[in-house]
């Protein structure tokens, strides 16, 4: 039989002293280190925002940032009776009921040609990533002085030339609205590639013995992409939903660049973000409207995202 | 990824709320701002004073007001160019210490900078001068009896035609809007348009002449909405035509701020500013011509807008003394300078009469009809009292009665319901 000392050998090691613990050894700090001057950027400049804003927006702020004229709700009657305001709500939603499923089907539909390309493959694929590279106000820019522009040396003016069609002046007519045709194009170039990249990892990551049993049961071509590709990219495709639909919200940069001239800001394409930085800035300066606007604005964008939620199972428990 | 894990907003938010964002950002990073680390003064007892314009396109300007300060006396005066978009840094500024002590700003500072008590009065710069200024100019600038803005030069918008194309389709300087469409039409010949009002077919810069030629105002004298007249309504409405019309260029590679539209034989006339005269002299030698935006009816008369960047000095200016007494003695006594300023360095109409007799470069040509028309036709291009609310709503209204078709009546209407309710808040 054991002595005690014997099956508790620890039990004679002394025990490290607590004085030769030293500081670094606390998980705590790294973790502060590492994480606390983020925290100190997200709290100074998103979560103090954040909240100036919300209570900004119940106050009269015009050309001052600490006002002192309480008004409750008087900033949101205002903005929700403001034809301009609830109009650039609409262009917004229009904006993301087109471009989230367009670019949603050309960057998917990229990336299976691209994933079954038999050479070439990162060719292509550099191809169409390359211009997410660019900036949008650098694009807006050549859309608008190169591609779009209305004289007749204008690239698609040039080209529609030679069929005989007389120049369009793409960005001033709005009978018909071809101004769409230029920013969705503008920002169709720039993100269908980046989403395609994402599809096509998706795409390399389904075993290729998946295809091959069901190709052994008929299931090849469509039946193969409708049953097989698209069930294995459900994961890919909500978190590309979900960005897409971020992206539309943000839509400011190629907006301002195209449309914006020295007369101001036309009625049309006007996304609340643009109507909102007219409103909260510049000679305008009306922060207290301007603060309510971006909280309807951001109370809209959150419940778009429960309701894509509800619709693509993000959040949804596996079991 | 959950759905409360969703957090688009945040970034909206950080970019919405600029209010306390742009404040935080200006105040926290500070950059150049043309003030000193602390203090008014500088090391050697004279005071400091940070001087802020936006960026000027013509060469030379800068290093032109950068000598103007150098030689004022009585303090150290630095000065902070600013390119981009600068009525909305100065604008922000404003909110913060550590903005300019004299800035400049178009037309003066706006109504709510004056109620917001940003800026200060400067009625007691002008002195026996004031009578020397454009008396429209400065009434644009005052606000209850006090002057908010020192006007610096004078710019105006006018039209351009090309003689040798007017005068090889028959065609005159036209006097009557609707002589002007008719020249359009006439004009109009293979790639060549006849009229240039700008890529937007003037919606944003035609509201104002409209305006003035049909014999009314934005507002009354007594601040009240005048713009809602039928002449009005039917001089857009014939806009609305000439937009469909074909006559019109739309889409040219610049906008009507810049000459590139005539100079290319893109269009015969274009809309366009004082400020281009010389590129199209420099282009077209002396195959051009102006003339102001004709009458329309018979209750009208020929209009040309007029704008001034006007130095202001801030209300949170480290010493407002002294700055008051830098703005004027380069705005007011230095005239040598504010002559030197309007004329060497482009084409501008110095904003006192007596300089304007002293200018060369306008006692010939287009430039001298030019300069005539500011005291002929000039109309300050909004009243004080003109908000960026009102000036919002007309312009969409304008937009979209000229290139939409929408009804001018009703449209004028909806907008005299916002003026009105914009004035309240100054009654």
């Amino acid at each position: 039989m054991a002595s005690p000392a014997e099956v508790r050998p620890a039990a004679r090691t002394p025990a490290p002293a607590r004085s030769k613990r030293r500081w670094t050894d606390s998980p705590h700090l790294w973790f502060w280190i590492f994480v606390g001057p983020f925290l100190v950027g997200l709290t100074v400049f998103v979560l103090v925002p954040i909240v100036w804003s919300v209570w900004l927006s119940f106050y009269e702020a015009r050309n001052t940032v600490t006002p002192t004229e309480f008004v409750g709700l008087r900033n949101y009657t205002n903005m929700l009776s403001d034809p301009a305001f609830r109009s650039s709500l609409g262009t917004f939603v229009v904006f993301a009921l087109f471009i989230v499923p367009t670019t949603f089907v050309i960057s998917l539909g990229l990336a299976v040609l691209v994933n079954g390309a038999a050479r070439g493959r990162s060719f292509f694929r550099s191809v169409f990533f390359l211009p997410t590279a660019c900036s949008y106000v650098v694009a807006a820019m050549i859309w608008r002085g190169s591609l779009f522009s209305g004289v007749s040396s204008g690239a698609i003016n040039t080209v529609l030339g030679t069929v005989g069609i007389a120049p369009v002046a793409w960005l001033s007519v709005v009978d018909p609205p071809w101004y769409w045709l230029v920013i969705t194009t503008a920002r169709l170039w720039l993100q269908v590639g980046f989403f395609m990249v994402l599809f096509l990892a998706a795409l390399q990551r389904i075993p290729r013995t998946m295809y091959e049993a069901a190709a052994l049961d008929g299931a090849v071509g469509w039946k193969a992409f409708r049953y097989i590709t698209v069930p294995q990219l459900k994961a890919t495709s909500t978190a590309v939903l979900l960005l897409l639909l971020v992206n539309a919200f943000q839509a400011f940069d190629e907006f301002y660049n195209l449309m914006s001239s020295t007369g101001g800001y036309p009625p049309y394409a006007r996304p609340p973000l643009v109507y909102l930085y007219y409103t909260a800035l510049g000679d305008v300066q009306d922060f207290g409207n301007g603060s309510a606007g971006a909280v309807i604005l951001t109370l809209m964008i959150a419940l778009f995202a429960l309701a894509q939620g509800r619709l693509t199972g993000i959040g949804r428990r596996e079991d | 990824m959950s759905g409360a894990s969703f957090r688009p907003s945040r970034r909206h938010a950080l970019a919405l709320s600029g209010s306390a964002l742009t404040a935080a950002a200006l105040a926290a990073c500070g950059g150049n701002t043309g003030r000193p680390e602390s203090g008014g003064s500088s090391s050697g007892g004279k005071p400091t004073i940070a001087q802020w314009y936006h960026q000027y396109g013509e060469d030379g300007t800068e290093q032109a007001v950068k000598k103007y300060a150098s030689e004022y006396p009585d303090a150290s005066v630095n000065v902070t160019w600013i390119p981009g978009d600068y009525d909305k840094k100065a604008a922000s500024s404003l909110l913060t210490s550590s903005g300019p002590d004299v800035f400049e700003y178009g037309n003066g500072p706006t109504i709510d900078m004056i109620t917001g008590k940003q800026v200060v009065d400067l009625s007691d710069l002008l002195g026996p001068a004031r009578s020397d200024f454009t008396p429209s100019l400065l009434e644009r600038m005052t606000y209850q009896g006090k002057l908010y803005g020192i006007p610096q030069v004078v710019d105006m918008q006018l039209f351009v035609y090309r003689k040798s194309m007017l005068s090889k389709a028959g065609v005159t300087p036209p006097r009557t809007f609707d002589e002007l469409l008719a020249a359009a039409d006439k004009l109009t010949q293979g790639k060549v348009k006849g009229l240039f009002l700008g890529n937007d077919g003037g919606a944003g810069v035609m509201g104002g002449p409209v305006l003035w030629s049909s014999g009314t105002d934005y507002l009354t004298q007594d601040d009240k909405p005048a713009f809602n007249t039928p002449a009005v309504a039917q001089a857009l409405a014939k806009l609305a035509t000439l937009f469909k019309s074909g006559n019109l260029l739309l889409g040219a590679p610049s906008d009507w701020s810049e000459p590139a539209a005539i100079t290319q034989g893109l269009t015969a006339m274009q809309w366009t500013g004082l400020w281009t005269l010389p590129m199209i002299q420099e282009a077209l030698g002396d195959d051009f011509g102006v003339f102001p935006f004709p009458a329309i009816g018979s209750g009208g008369k020929p209009a040309v807008p007029v704008g001034a960047y006007s130095a202001c000095v801030s209300a949170k200016a480290k010493n407002v003394t002294a700055a008051k007494q830098f703005v004027k003695w380069l705005w007011v006594d230095q005239t040598d300078k504010q002559l030197d300023w309007a004329q060497s360095y482009g084409f501008h109409v110095p904003a006192r009469k007596s300089l304007i007799a002293k200018a060369e470069k306008l006692k010939t040509g287009p430039a001298k009809q030019a300069a005539d028309m500011v005291t002929q036709y000039g109309h300050p291009q909004t009243p004080l009292l003109w908000t960026p609310a009102s000036a919002s709503a007309f312009g969409d209204a304008v937009d979209k009665i000229i290139r939409s078709g929408a009804d001018p009546k009703s449209s004028l209407a909806a907008v005299q319901r916002t003026v009105t309710n914009e004035l309240k808040r100054f009654a």
